[in-house]
């Protein structure tokens, strides 16, 4: 694997991302649609790429007790509605993990 | 990583050198801005300097060389997608499919910069271009208050510099220590639980509306229906199918 082409095309990506509007200010208008999606981006690609890591198993959908991350990451949800602090999620999340794998 | 998309800021804006309202005194000079912005993110340290630790630990269980997995902290700058990243490399991801996921991921900068881009309109190009490599979930947050004040410092764009930089420095120290460390910490902690961890701090606030739910709903369940499909392909159309849902939705609740 060559890693440098590909971190630079990443880094790339996200800096013209970042650039975007900052470059195009003034000169034009995003369509309505694009406006009107955009909130919706970080909610819909992170819950794709969390669900599955805490609902499944090599591939099946377990919610049994020998799923230790369903249910830590479910203590994580509840501190992040209850709290909204990031740190503490985390910690919270990383704790009930630990005790539910020792626990099993 | 703190999450500031639905405009009130999450990080605490500093005391003091207030003029009137959130405001810079209008005469403060690029120095004390520049301060201003550092003093702005120093608390957020604290929540992502144990992030770029994980990652760093994270990156080398991935099979990631450590000068490698260093240099993404500086040529790719983003947490959630440097996590997502080496996490593909472990699944042995095709790269125009990581590169896209990268995109993916990073594609809510697009909203801080459709922020910020009318305050940083009338600066030089190069005051641009450095501005959007620094503009992180963290510096963001940390100094569009004193981007948006009115009055406007003429030197705001310093603060935005300042909170950035800091930002920057922090997460290359600590993303080096992980690095480091990482190989002396053992692989049964299941750190890269770290991930989804992050995630959900992130998410979990924004849901704030029905619209909101109908999108972490309708992505959540298409990802594990589709999670069998080669090479996570199942995450572009679950986050599409989430993003769909989420405007139809509010576009039919407006009417």
């Amino acid at each position: 694997m060559s890693w440098l082409p590909l971190w630079l095309a990443c880094g790339l990506l996200t800096f013209l991302i970042r650039y975007s509007f900052i470059a195009l200010e003034g000169r034009y208008r995003p369509p309505g649609w694009f406006v009107r999606g955009l909130p919706f981006v970080p909610i819909a690609a992170l819950t794709a790429i969390v669900v599955p890591e805490l609902l499944l198993i090599t591939g099946q959908v377990e919610l049994g007790a020998n799923n230790p991350r369903f249910w830590a990451g479910l203590v994580a949800i509840a501190v992040a509605a209850g709290r909204k602090n990031t740190l503490l999620t985390i910690a919270s999340g990383f704790a009930a993990l630990w005790l539910f794998n020792w626990l099993h | 990583m703190r999450s500031i998309i639905n405009g009130a800021p999450a990080g605490s804006a500093p005391a003091g050198r207030h003029n009137g309202s959130f405001g810079l005194p209008v005469t403060m000079s690029s120095a004390a801005a520049f301060l201003l912005g550092i003093r702005a993110l120093l608390p957020m340290l604290l929540g992502v300097a144990p992030f770029g630790v994980i990652y760093g630990v994270v990156a080398l269980q991935s099979g990631i060389p450590p000068l490698a997995a260093f240099l993404m902290s500086s040529l790719v700058f983003a947490g959630s997608a440097q996590f997502l990243l080496a996490q593909l490399v472990g699944a042995g991801a095709p790269a125009l499919l990581m590169v896209g996921a990268v995109g993916l991921i990073n594609l809510r900068h697009a909203l801080y910069s459709a922020s910020v881009a009318p305050v940083l309109a009338p600066l030089p190009r190069r005051w641009k271009l450095l501005l959007s490599y620094l503009l992180t979930d963290e510096a963001y947050a940390a100094a569009i208050p004193h981007l948006l004040a009115e009055p406007r410092s003429p030197q705001a764009h310093w603060t935005l510099f300042g909170a950035g930089f800091a930002l920057w420095f922090g997460w290359q120290l600590a993303t080096l220590a992980g690095v480091l460390a990482g190989s002396q910490l053992p692989a049964g902690l299941g750190l890269d639980f770290a991930l989804p961890l992050t995630f959900i701090a992130i998410v979990v606030p924004l849901i704030d509306s029905r619209a909101r739910l109908a999108a972490a709903l309708v992505a959540g369940t298409v990802a594990v229906v589709l999670a069998a499909l080669p090479y996570k392909t199942g995450l572009f159309v679950a986050a599409l199918a989430g993003l769909a849902a989420g405007a139809l939705m509010q576009k039919s609740a407006r009417q």
